[in-house]
């Protein structure tokens, strides 16, 4: 398939977001229970407001997909069916969420102003950020079976693109939100920079586990559509002679890469090594050294990583379509 | 339930493109608007077609036989294109199975492209909208055209006839009794779309004359006769006057 850079964008965009969110609901509800200090309500706030943009830019660069994007609210009618849709409806939804979770936090309300008193200082924003939660996996899950729902994309048609659209996104997400605590937090507690740095590690770890079987799954592949079914003749050579057209269609722009081939044959080891090594050697750094620069660069090799592999992801996905576009006379 | 779908007669089409050039006539005048043509003459062209004709070479040189294949939306029975659609925008149309595509709301996502196993969508780069055969939904129950003819306009076109156009699902109808008659088949059965329309295998015509048939065995005299009418023909004949 072609990369649209509208689409790597997207995807992992929000999925740093979605992972910052569930960085600072662990912090929060660690916090709850007393295994961390709890934090100041800047560091949510602070938080909050870079997930919440992190999600408003993912849903900028997807309207650069669109051919219509001024139809775009037309998309959250076929919920019922369409994965695509269910997207469309989660993605502003977890915004909602978000954007209370943060207010909440910046007012310091807390369910006194219903008249409850529970006794915990972070009783509505601990309810409210559950509902966030519950979104943000709700919406990893839409996300990637939007791929995974496509059984004739063999490479994606599996619940491994769930478990890494999950665990990708999370994974820099608690990069991310390790970097942060250390910047905003004035004296950051050593216990939430360590348990951020601590789930940041064990996250990218998962998740190379899971891109490894992936690619490891796809390395193995059979495609189930040959040229012989494709064109009902079982004969064991045919060739194409033309494609019906000269100068190339949507079906040969839309799902080959057109990469030179050096591109595709290094990306993979490109976003093998900036996604998870590195950002784990550099977290681990940070960590120890409490040192911003060192973990916000973590984050940011990581995401370039992340580039990479949404990239590889596409490009690597093969289109029953394509045996009809094999050679233009 | 009606399913109108094309049967494609492999064995019979010679890959002229007649009907891809009288798809693109038909369906860039109608009220949707043109189908995009770039570069019609230059060095890369490049445009919307829901038809093609393509062409493929089976077995090796010299026991070569070429394939002309034209390929639309199948019309699939079980349309892997139409629940991923977000919108509404492509749907199955109950009365006659025909899938179309809403162009009015349409977002130009793309997905069901990527959802349609036979690459037969295509945007178009201008309206930035998808598009695909129609079956000629605008002429097919068009009464103002001559009941012979309303029919997809590639199906007129064809001077081989190797297009069929009907009811799948009418046992009776010409297209059922060619794929029964005729083995015809499904492109890509193995991910359960069920396409309507139907593809009709290459055919090896052969012949087979013996002997007896060219000389009667029952001739007593051993002598063949013209059996011609009997008594003197005067006038000219049919033949007479015909020369090759
Ligand atoms: S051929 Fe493709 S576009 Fe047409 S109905 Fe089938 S899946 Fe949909
Ligand atoms: S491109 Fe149009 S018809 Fe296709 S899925 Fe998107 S909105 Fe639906």
């Amino acid at each position: 398939m072609h990369p649209a850079f509208s689409v790597i964008f997207l995807t992992t965009l929000i999925g740093a977001g979605q992972g910052l969110l569930l960085a600072l609901y662990t912090a929060e509800s660690y916090a709850a229970v007393g295994v961390v200090a709890s934090s100041p309500r800047s560091f949510y706030v602070a938080g909050g407001i870079i997930s919440l943009v992190l999600l408003i830019a993912g849903l900028g660069a997807s309207f650069l997909h669109l051919g219509h994007p001024e139809r775009a609210w037309r998309s959250a009618s076929m919920w019922r069916t369409s994965w695509l849709s269910r997207e469309v409806i989660l993605l502003p939804l977890l915004m909602v969420l978000l954007a209370l979770y943060t207010m909440f936090h910046y007012l310091g309300w807390d369910l006194g102003i219903i008249g409850i008193d529970s006794g915990f200082d972070s009783d509505l924003t601990l309810i409210v950020g559950a509902f966030a939660v519950l979104a943000t996996f709700a919406l990893f899950v839409s996300t990637a079976m939007i791929y995974a729902c496509i059984k004739f994309i063999q490479e994606w048609a599996s619940v491994l693109t769930v478990i890494n659209y999950t665990l990708l996104g999370s994974a820099s997400g608690f990069t991310l939100a390790t970097a942060l605590t250390v910047f905003i937090v004035p004296e950051p507690s050593q216990g939430l920079v360590k348990l951020f740095g601590f789930w940041a590690v064990v996250i990218t770890v998962a998740a190379l586990l899971g891109r490894v079987m992936s690619l490891y799954r796809n390395a193995r592949l059979k495609p189930r559509s040959t040229v012989q079914s494709a064109i009902g003749i079982r004969h064991g050579s045919i060739i194409q002679r033309a494609q019906g057209v000269m100068g190339g269609s949507f079906n040969t722009r839309e799902f080959f890469h057109n990469a030179p081939d050096w591109v595709f044959r290094w990306i993979r080891p490109l976003f093998l090594v900036l996604t998870f090594p590195l950002p784990i050697i550099l977290i681990i750094t940070g960590v120890t050294s409490g040192s911003f620069a060192v973990l916000i660069i973590a984050f940011v090799v990581q995401y370039l990583g992340l580039i990479a592999e949404r990239w590889y992801f596409f490009a690597q996905a093969k289109h029953p379509q394509n045996i009809y576009y094999q050679y233009i006379s | 339930m009606t399913q109108l779908a094309l049967v494609i007669d492999l064995n019979v089409c010679v890959g002229c493109h007649a009907c891809v050039t009288s798809c693109k006539e038909w369906n860039t005048s109608g009220i949707a608007g043109y189908l995009s043509d770039d570069n019609p003459y230059g060095a890369e062209p490049t445009g919307t077609f829901f038809n093609r004709v393509q062409t493929f070479e089976v077995g090796q040189y010299p026991d070569t036989q070429t394939v002309h294949f034209p390929k639309s939306c199948l019309h699939c029975e079980e349309p892997p294109c139409v629940p991923v659609c977000p919108t509404g925008a492509s749907y199955k149309r109950p009365e006659d199975g025909i899938v179309l595509v809403d162009y009015d709301k349409c977002i130009g996502c793309k997905y069901c492209s990527w959802a349609c196993p036979y690459g037969a969508r295509e945007l178009d780069e201008h309206q930035k909208v998808m598009k695909k055969c129609t079956l000629c939904v605008d002429r097919i129950y068009d009464e103002s055209i001559p009941k012979t003819e309303r029919k997809p306009a590639c199906v007129n076109a064809c001077p081989t006839s190797a297009r069929l156009f009907g009811d799948v699902h009418d046992s009776e109808s010409e297209v059922s009794r060619a794929i029964r008659e005729q083995g015809g088949y499904a492109l890509m059965p193995e991910w359960g779309t069920k396409p309507a329309n139907h593809y009709l295998p290459r055919r090896r015509i052969e012949v087979t004359i013996h002997d007896d048939e060219l000389v009667r065995v029952d001739n007593p005299l051993k002598k063949e006769i013209d059996v011609g009418p009997s008594g003197p023909v005067r006038e000219q004949t049919l033949d007479d006057i015909t020369s090759w």
